[in-house]
């Protein structure tokens, strides 16, 4: 199969950057990755510079990849990343627009690669728990109900790609740090910083510079591990209350 | 021991707080300055607005009880004038507030995206959750025509203090005026299509179960208020209703 690939070239963070139109010769059994590792051995072999693009396990579960297909986070397939997106879904003759996540808080390095450390500085803020070092502690020491584990680890799936931020018109990052805050916020052990972790968190997001929530689900419908919307109205609801706390 | 509607509802056991039942101006300030801080008095305001609209659509039906009952209602409501004008702060307040917070919160969203895609589609979001930035000013320059023509009269063709009966019919017998408030209605009903259960969202409300019902309810509060304000014009014009 034939496909036409107008894809976003960018030397370097200060170069205004531009599309660039390729043709690439793809098969069906391809991941979208390896289209684009075919694509690149043909331009090293023309002497160009190859695109670059993050990528590290590439089975869906690290969170590198991931770029816009065709004006859409990870492409068109629900609950995929990138490198779980098969060539099978594309027809011979397809016309594909390939960008890199765009937000103010995730400048582009080069190409699709752009910087998502503002992530980490979210989960440095207050992605984490307080937990005495020396021995380990027993682990059924603290015992959780099985719908708060599963409540836990269904927001836990959340593997930071920033699709969320890429889809949301407001570049906002709430299903993330909703993510996070509720991975810990429900369960025994992250009661103690509960209120202190949405504060620092919500604080360290906007201090990045990302956007506000408008609720509109954008963000719920290109997550590859399909997070949803009731993570940021829980964000919400320990942010009001925590302010609520410290009205002093 | 003191306690608030607020404190119950974001504690799960009220504890009497040092500091008494408010916020202090400074925690309250800080509180304003987060996006969330914003957007809990936009859903806050657009709830009391929300209220406002339902009433304002129950009066207005009384047109069809006839000139008696409505102007009576009219006169009802001009009567006590400290409740009036209470009500008419209340309004004025939120819809400041609600316009400020939202304007803010808009440019907070276009600073976030400098350089926007060239390709761009969306794959869940309603037309409806997505224009409310245009759909928001539209009716609030209605509001203010809705004002001038039927509060102040004074784009109107013949006012009459007090005779609200009058006034729709004159009123809406001009096509070009009813069709204006026949878009109008059609953008309120978009904006509170998405506001409506957007808001709860926003104030932490959620739940599996009960929020998609919140979404169906809100659609069919949003087609039944368009639809019982849109009859009103359409009856007059129509010599229903004369």
């Amino acid at each position: 199969m034939k496909l036409t690939l107008h894809v976003w070239r960018q030397k370097s963070p200060g170069d205004r950057g531009r599309m660039a139109r390729y043709e690439v010769q793809a098969n069906p059994h391809m991941s979208f990755l390896e289209m684009l590792d075919v694509l690149n051995e043909e331009l090293l072999a023309k002497g160009e510079d190859p695109i670059a693009f993050d990528h590290d396990c590439r089975e869906g579960i690290c969170g590198s990849c991931g770029f816009m297909i065709n004006g859409v986070a990870h492409g068109p397939n629900k609950a995929t990343t990138v490198c779980q997106l098969h060539m099978r879904h594309y027809r011979d003759g397809d016309v594909l627009y390939l960008e890199p996540w765009r937000a103010r808080a995730f400048p582009v390095i080069k190409d699709l690669v752009v910087d998502r450390c503002a992530f980490d500085r979210i989960i440095a803020a207050g992605g984490y728990i307080s937990a005495a070092t020396g021995s380990a502690p027993d682990g059924n020491a603290v015992p959780v109900p099985k719908d708060t584990a599963d409540a836990s680890m269904d927001a836990a799936a959340c593997i930071g790609c920033g699709a969320c931020v890429a889809a949301c018109p407001n570049a906002s990052a709430s299903l993330f740090t909703g993510a996070k805050i509720t991975h810990l916020g429900v369960l025994p052990q992250g009661q103690p910083e509960r209120y202190d972790r949405a504060l620092r968190m919500v604080a360290q997001a906007q201090q990045e510079l990302f956007g506000s929530c408008t609720n509109i689900g954008e963000c719920e419908a290109v997550c590859p591990k399909e997070i949803k919307l009731e993570v940021i109205a829980r964000m919400n609801r320990d942010f009001i209350k925590a302010s609520w706390l410290r009205r002093k | 021991m003191t306690s608030s509607l607020f404190g119950l509802l974001y504690t799960e056991k009220f504890h009497p707080h040092p500091e008494g039942p408010f916020m202090s101006p400074a925690a309250a300030a800080q509180f304003y300055a987060a996006p969330i801080g914003k957007k809990v008095i936009v859903a806050v305001t657009g709830f009391i607005l929300f209220g406002f609209v339902l009433g304002h659509l129950l009066g207005n039906l009384q047109v069809y009880a006839g000139p008696d009952k409505i102007n009576a209602y009219a006169e009802f409501l001009h009567h006590n004038l400290g409740l009036l004008w209470g009500a008419r702060l209340v309004l004025l307040a939120s819809v400041a507030l609600h316009i400020t917070a939202s304007l803010q919160l808009n440019a907070l969203n276009n600073r976030a995206r400098p350089v926007g895609y060239q390709r761009r589609e969306a794959v869940e979001s309603s037309y409806a959750s997505r224009t409310m930035i245009w759909s928001g000013p539209i009716i609030g320059a209605f509001v203010v025509y809705h004002l001038l023509h039927f509060t102040f009269g004074a784009v109107h063709p013949d006012f009459k203090d007090l005779n609200p009966y009058h006034n729709m019919v004159a009123g809406f017998r001009q096509l070009p005026v009813s069709l204006a408030y026949v878009v109008a209605m059609v953008l309120l009903g978009q904006h509170l299509y998405h506001g409506a259960w957007s808001m709860f969202q926003t104030l932490g409300v959620s739940h599996p179960r009960y929020t998609p019902l919140l979404k169906r309810f809100a659609a069919v509060a949003a087609a039944l208020l368009v639809a019982g304000n849109i009859s009103i014009p359409i009856s007059i014009l129509l010599g229903m209703v004369s």
